[in-house]
């Protein structure tokens, strides 16, 4: 072991500097099973407090639903905890294929394959499939997932604005040499909570003779009339080449992911990427419980219509008290406080109001884009949200930001 | 500033700004390090000097450093022989 204390120093001096830009990222122990109330000891020794969950990808509360818990429980007992191996050696168990087909039917797509999470199935999904001759052309806010697995292809990058179609066309005229063009984008993008505008991409796409790509992280479960996802809400169901999403936010929160999409495209990643041959299957008990999970979300939308409910209140609630919130229509509701600092103590007063949000800020999102992201869950109910906004308010008017814009926030406390 | 300087500034405010983002870009404007291109979207502006001024960059050469701002990027294309804006 040679760890030199000038190593030690330097880890040490990066650390610091991580604290003095406010960077620093701490965890928070929480006490009980993810849910609407759950009990959380920050910081690290603190008395344990009950609060209201407004910042998990609990989209459709399915992380401890009953029915979920007791298929996991049924999937221990009848095929084990691990499978001490990658997929193709000795890891995929029937209850793989089984969840891998459900998801295709869900997804509406030919075939699927599972990964250990979603970040595994983008870091693989590029370079299994494309090269040197093609180009990757992706959406400026894609997930940090997306932009590390297009690094890892050898295929051409290049971006777009923001939703920004007419960029986009420019790029896609641009490079017509290339062999294939994808255009890459998330269906909801996870720090504005808007949709990706999917039928004009598509429509571009058939223009253009592009294939589509689309990270669905943050809508496979609850987003469209029957929560298939993006592609439904947007009217083009089928017409998406490459879907990845996850199970680890609305689909049960455990973990685990999928690249979805026409068969020969699946069956290359099953060839080829690397981290479905070079990492562990997902466990047999998170297989066996998102199985369940899919099946809880084929029987009814009752579940995706009351967080569509939930989603619509709360916007109005925080309209009414005047808070500053990005347009959308998903349950990411971010309330636009723009200036760092004035993020930061407002997440931190609320969590001692019993409300935990958290404040994101550069380099998470731009400069002077301060914001605290809420996240609504149909384990939510009137009286959960009710409490929130009096806490909004009373934290609110505490820091003097209500009623406030962009340039008053600005002139007031700077950006 | 002089015709390359202008060059990269128009396509620095072109391709990077948003509409209604209303920041001077000078010579000296932080663009990487202030947040108005990420290092993701640098490969476009890489393509477009090569393009422009005919010259390949090397991947080593094309850090977030030499691209941080208009006079460092201008810099990178002198020192590499390129030859000004062409075509």
């Amino acid at each position: 072991m040679a760890y030199a204390n000038a190593t030690r120093e330097r880890l040490r001096g990066e650390i610091a500097a991580i604290r003095e830009a406010g960077l620093f990222k701490e965890e928070r122990f929480i006490h009980a099973p993810q849910g609407a109330e759950i009990d959380v000891e920050f910081p690290a020794g603190a008395a344990v407090q009950p609060v209201i969950n407004l910042c998990a990808n609990n989209y459709l509360g399915l992380s401890s639903h009953p029915e979920v818990l007791a298929a996991a429980h049924a999937g221990l007992d009848r095929r084990g905890y691990g499978m001490s191996s990658v997929r193709f050696i000795c890891g995929t168990q029937d209850l793989h294929r089984e969840l891998e087909r459900a998801l295709s039917t869900f997804l509406g797509v030919e075939d699927t394959l599972l990964f250990p999470s979603c970040m595994d199935a983008n870091a693989g999904v590029f370079e299994a499939l494309f090269d040197e001759p093609d180009v990757l052309i992706a959406d400026r806010l894609v997930h940090a997932s997306i932009v590390d697995g297009m690094r890892l292809s050898k295929a051409m990058r290049d971006t777009y604005k923001h939703a920004d179609m007419g960029h986009l066309e420019q790029k896609l005229a641009e490079h017509q040499d290339r062999r294939t063009r994808v255009i890459v984008t998330d269906g909801v993008f996870s720090m504005d909570g808007d949709i990706a505008p999917l039928d004009e991409i598509v429509a571009l796409a058939e223009r253009y003779d592009a294939m589509v790509f689309v990270d669905d992280s943050h809508a496979s479960g609850f987003i469209g009339a029957t929560g298939r996802g993006t592609h439904e809400a947007k009217g083009v169901l089928g017409k998406i080449d490459i879907i990845t999403t996850t199970l680890g936010k609305a689909l049960g929160g455990a973990s685990g992911g999928c690249v979805s999409g026409h068969a020969e495209l699946v069956e290359l990643c099953r060839q080829r990427a690397r981290p479905y041959l070079f990492s562990n299957s997902v466990p047999p008990v998170i297989v066996a419980a998102a199985l369940k999970v899919i099946e809880l979300v084929s029987r009814t939308t009752e579940r995706r219509d009351k967080l569509e409910e939930n989603a619509r209140y709360w916007r109005r609630l925080l309209t009414e008290a005047g808070f500053d919130l990005k347009a959308g229509e998903s349950p990411i509701v971010p309330v636009m406080l723009y200036n760092a600092k004035i993020a930061q103590e407002m997440a931190r007063e609320l969590f001692a109001e019993g409300i935990y949000v958290v404040g994101f800020f550069f380099p998470v999102v731009p400069k002077g884009q301060a914001r605290i992201r809420t996240q609504l869950s149909a384990a939510h109910e009137k009286h959960h949200l009710d409490r929130a906004i009096e806490a909004f308010v009373k934290v609110g008017d505490r820091l003097g930001v209500r009623g406030l814009g962009r340039e008053e926030i600005a002139a007031r406390f700077g950006l | 500033m002089n015709e390359l300087q202008k060059l990269v500034r128009d396509y620095v405010v072109r391709e990077y700004l948003e509409e209604g983002d209303t920041r001077e870009i000078g010579l000296d404007t932080p663009l990487i390090s202030g947040g108005i291109v990420d290092s993701f979207s640098m490969v476009s502006l890489k393509r477009f000097l090569e393009k422009k001024c005919a010259l390949q960059i090397p991947d080593a050469e094309a850090t977030p450093a030499a691209f941080d701002s208009v006079r460092t990027i201008v810099e990178l294309v002198d020192r590499l022989g390129g030859k000004g804006p062409v075509g």
